[in-house]
Formats: C-alpha cells, structure tokens, sequence
C-alpha cells in the first residue's frame, strides 16, 4: 500500500482542527492553551457555527489568539473582554460570541467587566484559562497564584497577609444570578480533553438557546513561568493547583452543584 | 418629517442619534449629561429604531463595549463627562489603533481632578492632542448650539465612517444644559443586518459568511508594520484637513482685531463682536467647528489682515496653542478665559481684547505683509 493510500481522507482518524489556521502557535512546548485553542474550535466547526462566531482575544500569552482560531475576532484591550463581548453580542443577539481569557486578563485588571458581564447574563460563552500566573509579562504573581507560589513578583512565595488569597472566579461568578453555566475543567490528558471540549459545546449550545452566560474556566499549567518542565507541571498542577480549584461543574442549568 | 422642538442639548443630542439611526449606545451616567442615557431609556429606542441603549458598570465598560460593537461595522456611540472621558482614553486610543468608527460625546466639566460639574472648555488638549496613548488624532466637532448638538450626531457618524475614525462631539456642560429650539432631522433608516456585512463585510466582525475572517486589532509588533500604521492614519487626518475642516467667520470681512473662540465661548463672544464694533473696534470672530482638523490656513491668512488675536476659552489657554502655531507670530496673539465652571461675560471678553489686543491703539510688533491672492 501507497503511502498517498493510507492518507486518504476515509482512511484519516484524526486531523488538524479545520478552524485553526496554519500559523505556529507561538505558545511554549507543553502549554495548555494550544490545546484549549484546538477544543474551542473543534466545537465551532462541529456545531456548524464558524460563520456566526465572533471571538474575542484578551491580552497576555493569548494574547495572538486572533492569529490561531479562523473565525472573525476581535482583539480587546487587557481585561475588557468581556466589555467588548457585550457590545458585540447586544449587535449581533443571533451570533455566537466568546471570550477568551487568562486569569490575569480575567481576574485581576478585568474583574469588574468579568462581574458585571455575568451579572447581566450576557448570552455568551467565556472561555478562562487559569495558570496561576502572569505568562507573557515573565511569570510573575497572578489573582490566582497559590499560597506560598513562587513567583517573579512573589520571589518568597506568595504571603497571604500582604498580597491576599488566590481568588476562585468560578466559585465567585456562579453565585450570579446571570449565569447559566460554570464549571472547572483542564486540558492535561486525553480524559480532560474530551471532558473540556464537552463542556464547551454544551456552552456554545447555550448560547444558541439564549440561556446566559456560559463560564469555563480550564485549570491549566505554565510550565515555563513555573519553571519545570511540561510534565512535572501538570503533576505540579494536579497536586497543587486541583486541590484550590476543584474540577467539575459548579453550576448547571442555572443552579449551583457544589460551593466550594 | 422633521420636527421644531424646545430641548436641552443633551436631550437633542439623544433624540438626534436616534434619528441618525444609531445602532447602539453605550453609558455611565456623569453630570452634566446624564440627560443623554435617561432621554434614551426614556423613549425606549429599541422599539422606535431597534436601537440598543445599555448602561455600563463603568466608564471604561461603556468604551469597550463601543469597540467591540464598532467593530462589527454598525453605528456606535457613547457620551460622558471630562473625568469619565478620561476613563475612555484607553479605549479611545484603541479605536483610533483598530481604525474603528465610533461616535463619542465630551460634555465637558471643569477640572483637573473631579473638579466642578459646572460647564468648561479645558479638555482641548485631551480632545484634540490625543488624550490616550500613541499617535493618534480623533476628529472633533465643537457644537455651539443645542441645534449644533443635534446636527453633529449625523455628521459625526458620516465621519467616522468616511475615515474609519473614533469622532468626538466637544460641547460643554452649558450646550448639555440649556434649551433652544432645535429642528430635528426625519428619522432614518437603520441599516439592516445585510446592509452592514455588505458595506463592512471587508473589514468588521460580521461573521466570516463567504469570506476569509477579519480581525480587529491594534496590535503590530513588527516596528514596520507598526510605523505603516502610524503613516495610514497621519494620511487620514492630512485627508481629513483637506476635506472635512470646518469653521465660520463672523464680521471677519474688515475686521482688524480677531477673536478665535470655539462652542459656548464662541457664543458669548459674538455678542462681544457686537459691543465691539458699537465702540468702534473693527473686530471680528473666527469659530473652529472642528477642533481637529484645526482651521490653521484660515487663520494664518486672517493674521495677514488683522493686528492682534484674543483666544477666548473657559480654560487657563489651550487653544492658544494652536492659534499662535497657526498665525505664525505675525501679529501678537493673547489668551483670556475664565476657569473653574464660570462663565466669561461678554463685557469681561472685551475689556480682555481692548487690554490685551487694541491697548489704546498701539500695535505690538506687527509686520505688513502682502495682501493674500487667496
């Protein structure tokens, strides 16, 4: 048999997500949010909804995500994401709009557009990707970061007394009236995987029947800001970070699972 | 049809973006224009137009949900006080980078700080200087009446989509404040979904039906693309001084003293124009309408006729900045204004010009030059 043989499409069980370009991710080896990225647009292909989908990119590592994902994207301003979601979703109440978010983006500079987004119950779909640190800028101390984390601005660990606990955005905006669906996920193993992107379609599905805000936060690692390689990162992330930010959901269909 | 009506300015200026047909508004309620998102909750737009209104959580909220809906290709504004401008600047500069129209309205308070809610003009430098970062210029239209208030709503949507460009409304809290009869214009059309993917479809956010997907951006970490930016948009506003600047001159024809005044003080002072001439003073008055692009050529050629200029603003002098770049120290030009929220007088503003400008007759420093074959 041919090589050319064994390629043909029927033979073909897996290939590339049809809705990312072929530019490189610039993320590090390892990183979670290639995969994250991949997820995102395997369930907007699925869905068929590619042409009504208008992303929203934050700023930090993801900050290129616009350069990754191939459905029309707008590039927001550090934190106000969910700001320009809202404009675009009151425009376009037919379209499917998302965000996606790093804690930093999310949980630090654009907590009130975070809160205030969720309260409203804006019919969209938040995608928060949660590495307890600051990527981009070089790995220094996110809203997120553990307790005793070292990190670039926490060089002796993160001191509850003066720089405050790790913030559960999660457990935070499912207390909200405005939204529908919350749940923690992480894109570590295949396991994670199926289960994340299962959680995102059923936010994209969400949307479609106008039912509110959809809040996915993907606990994911940093290997290069927490300076291990990517496997000791995810059992890094497993025995520190699950622990803090339990996966699951934490609410569905508009009522709260668990409180954390 | 359109409609004589009595209104407040900010009033007129809701009820005029609703007849521009505005597809969306976006606001933080600030004194003195308050009065534009309770108008506009008010007559419930979403069913007269279809127009969506929201009240943010923040200034800076209502900005970028300007920015995310401009970036869809549709007709976008918000309107806000100098302090809560100020909390605009960030997405201000980030619409100018994404080269988005927008329609934003300045009703100016004074400061610096939160200063007073009583009515100024010391936001020029932010307006028209820049305001938030990099190089960037909005175009900005200075209404002097409510009805100017109401006329600007259009044109300044015709301009931001003409160049691509975050406009700004300049008024005050006097203009917001006051009630004039005002004409308002029919109410038009919105366009509709299909309109705006098939007028915008090649740059704006409309779905990527048929087509590769557009991105909104203002990001370019290649220096050379950044710069070729920087040079796209310094060409829109050469553009924009060509084709869109805008002032009038009142009793300009003879005149040999010049006021430069713009919005509220370019009001006081045309009565000033008239105590003037009573008194024999041959003065005239040169009204900027647009800020940015500033009328610099006209100015220059008035400064070949005239042998002074006062800058009149309710501010500690601003505009004198660009009226002394613009006459090029032909004859000497002087600044008067009141600050604080008070509002100069016409009798204050000649008592400035016969101190500062006709001084018993004697002329500081003036050069006769050609007469302009202009």
């Amino acid at each position: 048999m041919e090589v050319l043989d064994i390629i043909r499409p029927e033979n073909q069980v897996f290939c590339k997500t049809k809705l990312m370009t072929d530019t490189t991710l610039t993320y590090c080896p390892g990183c979670g949010h290639g995969t994250a990225h991949n997820i995102a647009m395997e369930v907007i292909d699925e869905l068929g909804i590619a042409e009504d989908t208008i992303g929203v990119a934050p700023v930090g590592c993801s900050v290129f995500a616009y350069d990754f994902m191939n459905v029309d994207m707008t590039q927001a301003a550090h934190g106000r994401a969910p700001a320009v979601a809202t404009g675009i979703a009151r425009i376009w109440p037919e379209k499917y709009v998302f965000t996606y978010q790093g804690d930093g983006d999310l949980a630090a500079i654009g907590t009130a557009e975070t809160i205030h987004c969720c309260n409203r119950g804006e019919n969209i779909v938040v995608l928060f990707v949660n590495n307890g640190i600051y990527g981009m800028t070089g790995g220094q101390m996110a809203p997120t970061t553990l307790p005793g984390m070292r990190t670039s601005t926490s060089p002796y660990g993160r001191e509850i007394d003066t720089m405050g606990s790790p913030i559960k955005m999660s457990e935070l905006v499912a207390n909200l009236p405005g939204t529908y669906y919350v749940t923690r996920q992480s894109v570590h193993t295949h396991k994670h995987v199926r289960k994340a992107k299962k959680a995102i379609k059923k936010a994209f599905e969400n949307t479609r029947l106008k039912k509110g805000l959809s809040f996915i936060e993907i606990v994911s690692n940093c290997n290069s800001g927490w300076k291990m390689t990517p496997n000791e990162s995810n059992i890094w992330m497993e025995e520190n970070m699950f622990p803090y930010y339990p996966l699951g959901d934490i609410k569905v269909n508009g009522k709260i699972k668990q409180v954390a | 049809m359109s409609e004589l009506r009595l209104m407040k300015g900010n009033e007129a200026l809701a009820e005029a973006a609703i007849r521009a047909g505005a597809d969306a508004y976006f606001g933080y309620p600030i004194t003195p224009q308050s009065e534009v998102i309770e108008y506009l909750m008010t007559e419930r737009p979403e069913e007269r137009t279809g127009m969506v209104v929201l009240q943010a959580e923040s200034e800076v909220a209502a900005i970028n949900m300007v920015y995310g809906a401009a970036g869809t290709g549709k007709k976008v504004m918000t309107s806000s006080s100098s302090p809560g401008i100020s909390l605009k600047m960030e997405g201000i500069s980030y619409l100018a980078g994404a080269e988005l129209p927008a329609l934003i309205v300045n009703v100016v308070r004074g400061g610096p700080g939160l200063g007073t809610i009583q009515p100024s003009q010391a936001d020029y430098y932010q307006a028209v200087k820049g305001g938030g970062h990099g190089d960037y210029h909005m175009y900005v239209l200075a209404p002097a009446s409510v009805q100017e208030m109401a006329d600007f709503v259009s044109d300044g949507f015709e301009m931001a989509f003409k160049y691509r460009t975050p406009v700004m409304i300049l008024s005050d809290g006097l203009i917001g404040q006051m009630m004039e009869k005002v004409v308002l214009k029919d109410e038009q059309k919105r366009l509709t979904d299909e309109e705006v993917a098939e007028r915008y479809g090649d740059w704006a956010t409309t779905g990527k039906k048929d087509r590769e997907r557009n991105i909104i951006t203002s990001l370019y970490l290649e220096p050379e693309r950044m710069e070729q930016r920087v040079r796209r948009l310094m060409k829109k506003y050469e553009r924009m001084e060509q084709e869109d600047m805008r002032y009038e001159t009142i009793f300009c024809d003879d005149a040999e003293y010049l006021i430069v005044a713009y919005g509220s003080s370019a009001r006081i002072a045309q009565k000033t124009v008239e105590l003037a001439r009573k008194k024999g003073i041959r003065a005239g008055l040169l009204r900027p309408i647009t800020l940015f692009p500033f009328p610099t050529k006209p100015l220059n050629k008035l400064a070949d006729q005239v042998k002074g200029v006062l800058s009149v603003e309710m501010n500690a002098g601003q505009m004198i900045d660009d009226v002394r770049l613009a006459i090029e120290h032909k004859v000497p030009a002087e600044h008067f204004g009141r600050t604080g929220g008070i509002i100069h007088t016409p009798e204050e503003i000649l008592e400035a010009l016969e101190q500062k400008i006709v001084k018993d007759g004697s002329i500081r420093h003036h050069t006769t030059r050609e007469p302009s074959l202009l």
